[in-house]
């Protein structure tokens, strides 16, 4: 019982870092068609950007609170971020957007690649330890500890999705968003400049992939170069998983993946163990018996597979995602 | 003699290598309602779709309120009161009808005028009124028409283009189409016409074309068309 409320704990931590992501790709899938595999890169450019300032800021000569520094660090994140996603769609995307779809997609993962290979140039290949600015304190939360840091980003991250959710739903930019990602010819008969709309869903969905990559760098305190790779993959994954195009879809999606993820590696182990199975070779015995009965065959390390069997499973089963709708909407 | 409101000279559009409107003029007047009859694919749709930008033409010129609009973008024209309904009616289906008036009023600024344009748009169609919140997926076809001709009145158009607006609709429903169509003209918008429902189009408008493959056949009075032989052979359904 306490692991699993534990490993809740986790994944509803990591959880809200992926849905902060997945969001990014629902959105712009949702209005333009793209998979913007690019995405988990702008996760990792805002991790490295918000590092450089802030050990920038800590090399300085007079020392600045560290909430001051963090959000410092944020915030040019967040601006250095919604630049790139900005450029990107108007350089690589913008022209192609009446090619086939594969064109945008393989250039997707072009752009992918190109950002990668500049954060190598700029930050190097190895892991970049982020500085212990904030000493997580955990609490007992029901038996199981969770830390004010993983309540900062579940409490973070909810309430930036609240936001996202009053824009879409509440506003002129979130009408016309809606709007134009059911019709953007109809759309621009309304007057809505959908350039201005599509430009739109990847600046928003850059500054939460900011967000999201200084968490994900505090939380597991490093940052790397190829760090966006694996994350925006399952990202991906969790806006599959809600049904891509779908908001909510995502946010559920974010949340049950890191769930199940945390879950999985906190149970493999038990689940994998060998030593209940009869007919064991003696060597295998006798390890059991070293061991106190517990010898896995996968463990907590096997993490990263839960992700990509639940992909494998939605797009079997359920390719429309938990709460998309059918895809036959857009002829 | 006053400069027409909306002046085709020598349009063409082409989709790829198929030329679907072959070099065609036509104009109209402040304050009239015309309309462009023709049979399927004769290219109807592909003048409007010149004429908002939504299809990049291949030359010719378009007019519009004394100003060269040739070439510009859809969103920049309803700003000028140049608003269109598109053929299949187009409204935003996971929207609510609410919201969908609201988009028809989006390059708009003055709210309080805004809501009054509202209640003006139920008051012509009190059904849309009873289903304010329901999203417009969910409204029969005939009510989807009446949102997207409502939608368009939002963004108080000196010119509507009407494409179809009759298509698909039981005759009760065409019937409410077309008195709306008048109604609308009555109060001095000028309205550009397409349709398949000859006989009714040609009935209401004051000036009609006639469009065959790509170009404009006959043109006129609406009352002499209607007593063409030609017209009333190919579009009345009436033996020659
Ligand atoms: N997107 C497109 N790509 C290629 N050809 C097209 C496209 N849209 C229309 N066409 C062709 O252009 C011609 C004119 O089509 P258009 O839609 O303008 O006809 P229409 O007069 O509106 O017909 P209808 O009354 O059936 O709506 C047709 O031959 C059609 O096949
Ligand atoms: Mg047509």
């Amino acid at each position: 019982m306490d692991t699993f409320l534990q490993q809740l704990i986790n994944g509803l931590t990591l959880g809200s870092v992926y849905a902060l992501v997945a969001l990014g790709y629902t959105m712009v899938y949702g209005i333009i068609g793209l998979i913007n595999f690019a995405h988990g890169e702008v996760v990792m450019i805002g991790a490295m950007v918000s590092l450089s300032v802030i050990m920038a800021l800590l090399g300085a000569h007079a020392p600045l609170p560290s909430v001051v520094i963090i959000l410092a660090g944020l915030l040019v994140a967040i601006t250095v971020c919604m630049a790139i996603a900005y450029a990107m769609e108007k350089i690589a995307y913008r022209p192609l957007r009446k090619a086939p779809r594969l064109a945008p997609l393989i250039t997707a993962i072009g752009m992918s690649i190109i950002l990668q290979n500049l954060a190598l140039i700029v930050w190097g290949r190895n892991y970049l330890t982020f500085p212990t600015l904030i000493q997580p304190t955990p609490y007992n939360v029901l038996g199981a500890s969770m830390t004010d840091l993983q309540m900062l980003i579940v409490v973070l991250a909810g309430l930036l999705m609240a936001g996202l959710v009053f824009v879409v739903q509440r506003t002129r930019l979130g009408m016309a968003m809606r709007a134009t990602a059911q019709n953007p010819q109809v759309a621009g008969l309304m007057g809505i400049d959908i350039n201005v709309v599509i430009s739109a869903a990847f600046v928003i969905g850059a500054a939460l992939a900011a967000v999201a990559g200084l968490m994900v760098m505090t939380y597991y305190g490093i940052a790397h170069y190829y760090m966006g790779f694996l994350l925006g993959l399952k990202a991906f994954t969790a806006a599959v998983l809600g049904g891509i195009g779908n908001l909510a879809g995502a946010m559920l999606g974010g949340v049950l993946l890191g769930i199940i993820e945390a879950l999985g590696a906190g149970y493999i182990g038990d689940v994998s163990n060998i030593c209940g199975f009869p007919f064991l070779s003696d060597s295998l015995q006798q390890q059991c018996a070293a061991s106190e009965g517990q010898v896995s065959m996968f463990g907590s390390n096997y993490q990263d597979v839960f992700a990509f069997f639940v992909l494998i499973l939605v797009l079997i089963f359920r390719p429309s995602g938990l709460l998309g709708e059918r895809v036959s909407e857009r002829a | 003699m006053t400069t027409p409101l909306l002046e085709l000279k020598d349009l063409q559009v082409a989709y790829g290598g198929i030329q679907a409107v072959k070099g065609i003029d036509l104009s109209v007047d402040q304050g009239e309602l015309v309309c462009l009859i023709g049979a399927n694919g004769a290219g109807k749709t592909t003048t409007l779709k010149g004429i908002t930008g939504l299809q990049p033409i291949k030359s010719g010129k378009i007019h519009y309120a004394g100003e060269d609009i040739t070439g510009k973008p859809a969103f920049q024209l309803v700003r000028k009161g140049l608003s269109m309904v598109p053929e299949g009616r187009g409204v935003f289906g996971a929207l609510t009808i609410e919201e969908n008036l609201a988009m028809g009023a989006y390059a708009r600024d003055d709210r309080a005028a805004i809501k009054d344009d509202v209640e003006r748009v139920f008051g012509l169609f009190p059904r849309l009124k009873e289903r304010r919140k329901q999203t417009a997926g969910t409204l029969s076809g005939g009510e989807q028409q009446m949102l997207a001709m409502g939608r368009a009145l939002m963004s108080r158009p000196k010119l509507l283009l009407l494409d179809e607006p009759s298509m698909g609709l039981a005759p009760l429903m065409v019937q409410k189409v077309f008195e709306t169509v008048m109604a609308v003209s009555k109060e001095g918008v000028t309205i550009l016409l397409i349709e398949q429902n000859a006989k009714l189009a040609l009935e209401v408008s004051s000036r009609g074309y006639v469009m065959e493959s790509g170009e404009i056949t006959l043109q006129g009075k609406a009352k002499q068309l209607l007593s063409d032989p030609k017209v009333r052979a190919a579009y009345l359904g009436e033996a020659a």
